[in-house]
């Protein structure tokens, strides 16, 4: 990256003033705490990265939602990548899933026990290992909105007969509809993720502020980014007008990218399923249409996860709140497990496993994000 | 195990645990295996002889800006250094070969041994081989063992509150370089290991600063962050960096990004960690600068009474705890 530009957004005398206006701005509002919510991993690690939390007022709570796809990949979705491994058909998967515990394993152990696990990149990386091999080849296709326009894009591009997906992607908006229904629910502004918007286009968030009456505001992932979409966020919250509002102009568009769309809605559809940790969200789940079936391995093969669930999860696990950490309930300081039992390299939840984990982030940067200014 | 190997707080609580159990006690003036400072210093009545010993094992042995030669040699006489003792007496090298192992690559280390030793001014005086089978070990280990005299030493516990951290130079670059070369990245810019001997620099550091330089350490496994973190701790220091001021190449930083990796937490084989008082910080700059491999020393952080142990990373757009490195975060380099 071209370090001049990228400095411009890591400007220190324009984060003073950002920061002092999100702090003046919050105060204003008069309530304590006012709740925000991001949707995205990026953000998170940003946000922790740059120390940003250290300049928000103590007024303003910044909750990280959830945002992590590989913290979401619900765990039958992760046996059924188990169970396809075992069956002897070789899978390709990003590297972040592979320490992510299914119902009783997770694809890293049963590489150990040696099952063909192989760690990509991306989703063309995946076909090119089928073409230079005869055998089966299941891409498990992990991610938001963002990697399932990737996925699709290989899907429409002819690829080899022994490839198929195993679809896991998730689509972000509805839950969104769901963290802003929660009983427990405080949310006030949403900050919207701006390389997912850049594909959906800001204009999508525009039924969902009617409907909740909370504002959205879309924005980037370097630091200024952040700070002036927080502190567009809080002066909509301050004004009570619930609105869109772009902040990342630079890449997204009301309309978004037309044609990623349409590369993504010709390959997959939504159905409703669990996300791990939250909830069954309707409509939150992309899976192969019907004209790709002969790409899909949940059609191409008979994938037998019950055999995995004989064993009982450890149970350390009862005492872990990633559901709660990634629905903004709680977090990581919340939970007894965080640093101590669960660390990244031996994690007992899935947000302490993936680089985009609200644990693995904390626990990366310091561990105590909301270090006070001196 | 493999977690233990890379510095930070899995290896130490390792060492803790198993090395030091029963290891000696030395009289109060002498710095011991207890310490865990860079070497041990043992008083002969009116000076130290400082012993420092350190197994080298790196992949690829051939890196760009060195080879595993000059690792054993610099990372030797620099431990020395980082104890004050920057006149070697003498070296001495044992090494583990694999079957098989070329003996044109042998003697091409050996070669790239004498430079660095001519370098520092060090010698070899005795040494030891021995060839285990093929399969046994992976490729060669080297380990070297350093003496020295000094009348003076230097801990990396003194640090007071209101004293200055600085670095002698840019930070990331071995670190990033050997992983760079280990997973043949081919990327831009001019990515190389700061190997080298820095007991040259160190030394004129200790002539200007005097009793005014009161702590140094080598940032070498763990990088930056895991010598800060000893320092503090040891000393009873919280330490303030301020980022934008660590000075890091373009060609680190985008490596570090592309890996997904922090080139605080990487080794270093090149530079030192010194705490100056403040009325010694000029004098000792302008020392270090004048040295070839000191043109960028600069002041990175101030010591501070609050949060003991703990360092406080200033963005320049906020500020957070640095993360003290666990343990394996990625294969061993050095």
């Amino acid at each position: 990256m071209d370090s001049t530009r990228q400095l411009k957004f890591r400007d220190p005398a324009t984060a003073r003033r950002l920061a002092s206006t999100i702090a003046r701005v919050t105060r204003e509002i008069g309530r304590s705490p006012v709740s925000v919510m991001h949707v995205c991993g990026s953000h998170e690690q940003a946000i922790a990265k740059f120390g940003l939390r250290s300049t928000f007022p103590k007024e303003l709570n910044v909750i990280m939602g959830p945002g992590c796809p590989v913290c979401v990949t619900d765990m039958p979705e992760v046996d059924e990548g188990v169970a396809l491994a075992r069956q002897g058909v070789a899978v390709a998967s990003y590297g972040d899933m592979l320490r992510v515990r299914g119902t009783a394993l997770s694809l890293s152990d049963v590489q150990a026990e040696g099952a063909r696990i192989e760690v990509v990149y991306s989703a063309t990386q995946a076909v090119e290992l089928a073409r230079r091999t005869k055998e089966e080849v299941v891409f498990f296709a992990t991610g938001f909105e963002t990697t399932a326009v990737a996925t699709a894009a290989v899907v429409r591009s002819h690829p080899p007969d022994n490839f198929s997906v195993l679809s896991a992607h998730k689509y972000i908006p509805p839950v969104m509809e769901i963290v802003a229904e929660m009983p427990s629910s405080r949310v006030e502004g949403f900050l919207a993720a701006g390389h997912a918007a850049t594909i959906t286009g800001w204009g999508i968030f525009e039924a969902f502020v009617e409907r909740h009456g909370v504002p959205v505001v879309v924005a980037g992932f370097e630091p200024l980014d952040i700070l002036a979409g927080l502190a567009r966020l809080v002066e909509l919250v301050r004004d009570r007008k619930p609105a869109v509002e772009n902040m990342f102009p630079r890449c997204v568009t009301k309309e978004g990218n037309r044609r990623a769309q349409e590369e993504l809605w010709s390959v997959f559809r939504l159905v409703g399923g669990r996300w791990r940790g939250i909830a069954h969200v309707p409509n939150g789940n992309l899976r192969l249409r019907d004209e790709w079936a002969h790409l899909d391995a949940r059609r191409r093969f008979s994938i037998d996860i019950a055999s995995l669930w004989d064993g009982a999860p450890p149970a350390l696990s009862a005492d872990c709140i990633c559901g709660d950490i990634m629905s903004g309930i709680a977090s990581p300081s919340d939970c007894r497990l965080f640093g101590k039992e669960c660390v990244p390299d031996s994690p007992v939840g899935a947000c302490m496993v993936s680089s985009e984990g609200t644990c693995k982030i904390w626990h990366q940067y310091g561990g105590h994000p909301d270090l006070g200014a001196s | 195990m493999l977690r233990h190997g890379a510095g930070g707080r899995a290896m130490r609580s390792l060492i803790e645990e198993v090395f030091l159990r029963n290891a000696p006690e030395l009289s109060e003036r002498e710095v011991g295996p207890r310490a865990m400072d860079d070497g041990a210093a043992l008083w002969i009545g009116d000076r130290w002889i400082v012993v420092t010993t350190d197994s080298h094992v790196v992949h690829p042995i051939v890196f760009p800006g060195g080879d595993i030669g000059r690792l054993a040699v610099c990372g030797t006489v620099n431990d020395l250094a980082m104890m004050g003792a920057t006149d070697v007496l003498a070296l001495t090298c044992a090494a583990v070969l694999e079957e098989g192992f070329p003996r044109a690559e042998l003697e091409r280390i050996r070669e790239s041994m004498e430079a660095a030793c001519a370098e520092s001014g060090a010698r070899i005086v005795t040494g030891d081989t021995k060839v285990m089978g093929r399969g046994e070990l992976d490729g060669i280990v080297l380990n070297t063992t350093g003496v020295a005299v000094t009348s003076r030493i230097v801990r990396d516990s003194g640090l007071r509150p209101g004293d200055r951290i600085i670095v002698t130079g840019s930070i990331g670059d071995h670190g990033l370089a050997v992983m760079a070369a280990r997973h043949a990245l081919k990327l831009e810019g001019n990515l190389r290991s700061d190997v080298a001997a820095i007991n040259g620099l160190v030394r004129g550091a200790l002539d200007a600063g005097g009793e005014g330089l009161v702590a140094m350490k080598d940032p070498t496994r763990g990088g930056l962050s895991s010598a800060l973190h000893e320092m503090a701790g040891k000393s009873g220091v919280g330490i303030l960096l301020e980022e934008p001021r660590i000075p890091i190449t373009d060609a680190v930083r985008a490596a570090g990004e592309l890996l997904g990796i922090d080139p605080l937490h990487v080794a270093n084989e090149g530079k030192a960690v010194i705490g100056v008082a403040p009325e010694a910080v000029d004098v000792v700059l302008e020392a270090l600068r004048m040295h070839p491999l000191g043109r960028e020393a600069v002041v990175v952080g101030t010591c501070i009474a609050e949060r003991p142990g703990a360092i406080i990373l200033d963005t320049g757009v906020g500020r957070r705890l640095l993360a003290e490195p666990e343990g394996e975060l990625l294969p061993r380099i050095c």
